[in-house]
């Protein structure tokens, strides 16, 4: 040991989240092209849902159809995919039954809110307890590149070769006004407060929905000049955005066009369906 | 065996809502439609009571899918509409059908297509239990044609939905569901209520669509066997596949696990059958007015007999052709244009087979079928 040796400077030691535990590792590889966001959305999902410290018996996710509907195969929990929009249905006929269950749904913006829209509003209007991961990637990719309630005016895309003509919805404007009582936007290119709001969305009870702004760079990139997936994500995540606290000090002339991200609305007053429903049987049981 | 038995005056709808209750119903997931509502209306009263879970959805199409999810958590569930809410169903039927979940369907059949006539009787719909959603998919589809036997009918539903893990339907006619008759209520344990088989063995050994059974135990999400189902064609572990030979074997698997069982899963009723010249094939509320043709034949002097299917599919092959082959003609009496006569045709391929059909919102009378009857003697 040599005795001029400096002392050493005391480090936080930085251990690597073993993924490997939610994960099922003989399905991978996923199914996810180079440059998609999702694959970044799971990873801050399981190091939510370490953080919030749920057992694997104890959670169920229930997914659409799309690619990101994929994503329950990869995880090892009660997965279920099913039916195109219709998630949000099953995952409430699970939850009734199993209130003890920690639903997770996850879904893209064709599924939740084009063929799946009244289902997604009506399970936002009754409040019951499950968290609604809405990946948003402006088109739907898993039948290759056609636009969707979320792409913006003037997008190219597969069915819109003179440019997109219909105005898109904000998934979080909406999904308040329809009652949920957690609302939050992330991106995949602000991971670190990805898997702090999916943890706050999770803990939430009630209905939590995240829109997550990510990137498919094969189709929506491709077709509108972004060659990257880190263009993308500089472009529509980092530049297209801005946080919630930074928003309180900026004109609403200066925030612009800019999606606010972070959480946006969390009320923890309205009661939960499923202890509505615990109510209602004392009630009806004359207790 | 002997229990108490309360003997009700019910309307066809609430002996319905009583059969799921009687069989273990613990879930269920509705949208209003008319003429079936009576059916949601009275589970809304009962099941909290017992602890049963209930809820209104936002469409057709969500209260099937809250009840597919809910039994996929372990509850016995039901939804119950008529026909356009049926044609809304369909989807979400051939996904129970394929990931093999167990679930009751009621449909009280009023007159169509499309919105149709609402308050009227019909029985149109039997096509569409078979073939109403895409690909080949097995189908059991009950018809019972008294209110005591929708009674018994949902009861056995229930079971057999069970017994097979497999969407049943319960088809009956708005005469039916409105019409009120005494029910004999047994006590719990008379009637025979079949559960899910449980499965056995390590959770991480466990696979959710095991092919060294006929029917797999189905285990419930969230008690400790983490597994995986999905819609697309897949493996016994639940887990999607390309792989050709898996894909038929899972398809084929699907139908056999009823054809395989038709002996356990028909039920036909024959009245005045032994000696009979004319037949009248009839369900439902049809199968009453032929009934009481049939007597007056009889005094009449005519040989004259009532195949009825209690079980519409799997069509009674069997009990039908060897039925028609001693007799002269049949005569097929059904509230639609011609559904139920092509299987008559297919099965016995008799000679003489006469329909009387109404699509007019009015039963089919008796006399319209003695007259047929005295032709065709």
């Amino acid at each position: 040991m040599s005795t001029d040796a400096k002392p050493a400077k005391k480090q936080k030691l930085s251990v690597p989240f073993d993924y490997s535990k939610y994960l099922r590792k003989d399905k991978l590889p996923h199914i996810w092209c180079p440059g998609c966001g999702h694959g970044i959305i799971l990873k801050a999902l399981l190091r939510a849902v370490d953080k919030v410290g749920l057992e694997k018996d104890d959670i169920c996710m229930v997914s659409g159809i799309g690619c990101s509907s994929r994503t329950p195969g990869y995880v090892d929990f009660n997965t279920l995919h099913t039916l195109h929009g219709r998630a949000p249905s099953f995952a409430t006929g699970i939850k009734l039954t199993n209130p003890e269950l920690n639903v997770i749904v996850t879904t893209g913006d064709g599924d939740a809110l084009a063929i799946g829209g009244n289902h997604f509003i009506h399970t936002c209007r009754r409040n019951i307890d499950m968290t609604i991961l809405v990946y948003s990637n402006a088109i739907y990719g898993m039948t290759g590149g056609q636009f969707s309630p979320t792409t913006p005016i003037g997008s190219f895309t597969h069915t819109s070769s003179y440019g997109a003509m219909e105005p898109p919805f904000d998934t979080c404007e909406m999904a308040k006004a329809a009652g949920a009582t957690f609302v939050a936007r992330a991106t995949s290119y602000h991971v670190q407060d990805l898997e702090k709001t999916l943890k706050a969305a999770i803990e939430h009870k009630g209905t939590s929905v995240v829109e997550i702004l990510d990137e498919c760079p094969v189709y929506f990139g491709r077709l509108n000049k972004m060659r990257s997936a880190s263009q993308m994500m500089e472009k529509i995540e980092k530049e297209g955005t801005v946080s919630v606290k930074q928003a309180e000090n900026l004109s609403p002339e200066e925030i612009g066009g800019r999606l606010l991200r972070g959480i946006l609305h969390h009320d923890t007053e309205t009661a939960e369906y499923c202890d509505q429903y615990a109510a209602l049987t004392e009630r009806a049981q004359g207790k | 065996m002997a229990g108490k038995t309360v003997r009700r005056l019910l309307q066809g709808n609430e002996a319905c809502a009583e059969g799921a209750l009687y069989a273990g119903c613990n879930f269920f997931g509705g949208y209003p439609i008319t003429p079936s509502t009576e059916i949601a209306e009275t589970l809304s009263r009962e099941l909290p009571k017992r602890g049963g879970k209930w809820i209104q959805m936002e469409d057709e199409i969500a209260s099937i899918a809250s009840i597919v999810g809910a039994s996929i958590a372990g509850a016995k569930a039901l939804t119950a509409t008529s026909g356009p809410g049926l044609s809304l169903k369909q989807e979400v039927l051939g996904y129970a059908c394929l990931t093999e979940i167990p679930c009751v369907l009621i449909n009280v059949m009023r007159g169509g297509p499309s919105t149709g006539y609402p308050t009227g009787p019909s029985q149109a719909d039997i096509m569409q239990a078979k073939w109403g959603t895409h690909g080949d998919h097995p189908v059991i589809t009950l018809t019972p044609s008294t209110v005591p036997e929708i009674f018994t009918e949902t009861i056995r539903a229930f079971n057999l939905a069970e017994k097979y893990r497999t969407p049943v339907f319960v088809f009956y006619d708005e005469i039916l569901g409105h019409m009120r008759e005494a029910v004999e209520l047994p006590e719990q344990g008379v009637i025979e209520v079949v559960d899910r088989a449980k499965p056995e063995g390590k959770p991480e050994d466990y696979n959710p669509y095991d092919t060294s059974y006929e029917v797999a135990p189905l285990a419930p999400f969230g008690k400790g066997r983490r597994f995986h189902i999905t819609g697309l064609n897949h493996n016994d572990d639940g887990f999607p596949t390309n792989d050709s030979t898996k894909i038929d074997e899972g398809n084929r698997r699907i139908m056999a696990k009823i054809d395989n069982n038709v002996s356990d899963i028909e039920s036909t009723e024959e009245y005045l059958m032994d000696d009979a010249e004319v037949i009248v094939f009839a369900f439902g509320s049809t199968a009453r007015s032929a009934r009481f043709a049939v007597n007056r034949a009889r005094e009449k002097g005519i040989k004259a007999g009532l195949f009825r299917p209690i079980t519409m599919w799997p069509f009674p092959e069997k009990a039908l052709k060897k039925a028609a082959d001693k007799a002269k003609s049949i005569i097929v009496p059904e509230m639609n244009l011609g559904q139920t006569i092509l299987e008559v045709e297919r099965v016995t391929g008799h000679g003489t087979i006469v329909g009387l059909q109404r699509v007019d919102g009015e039963p089919i009378h008796p006399t319209e079928i003695i007259e047929l009857i005295e032709k065709h003697s």
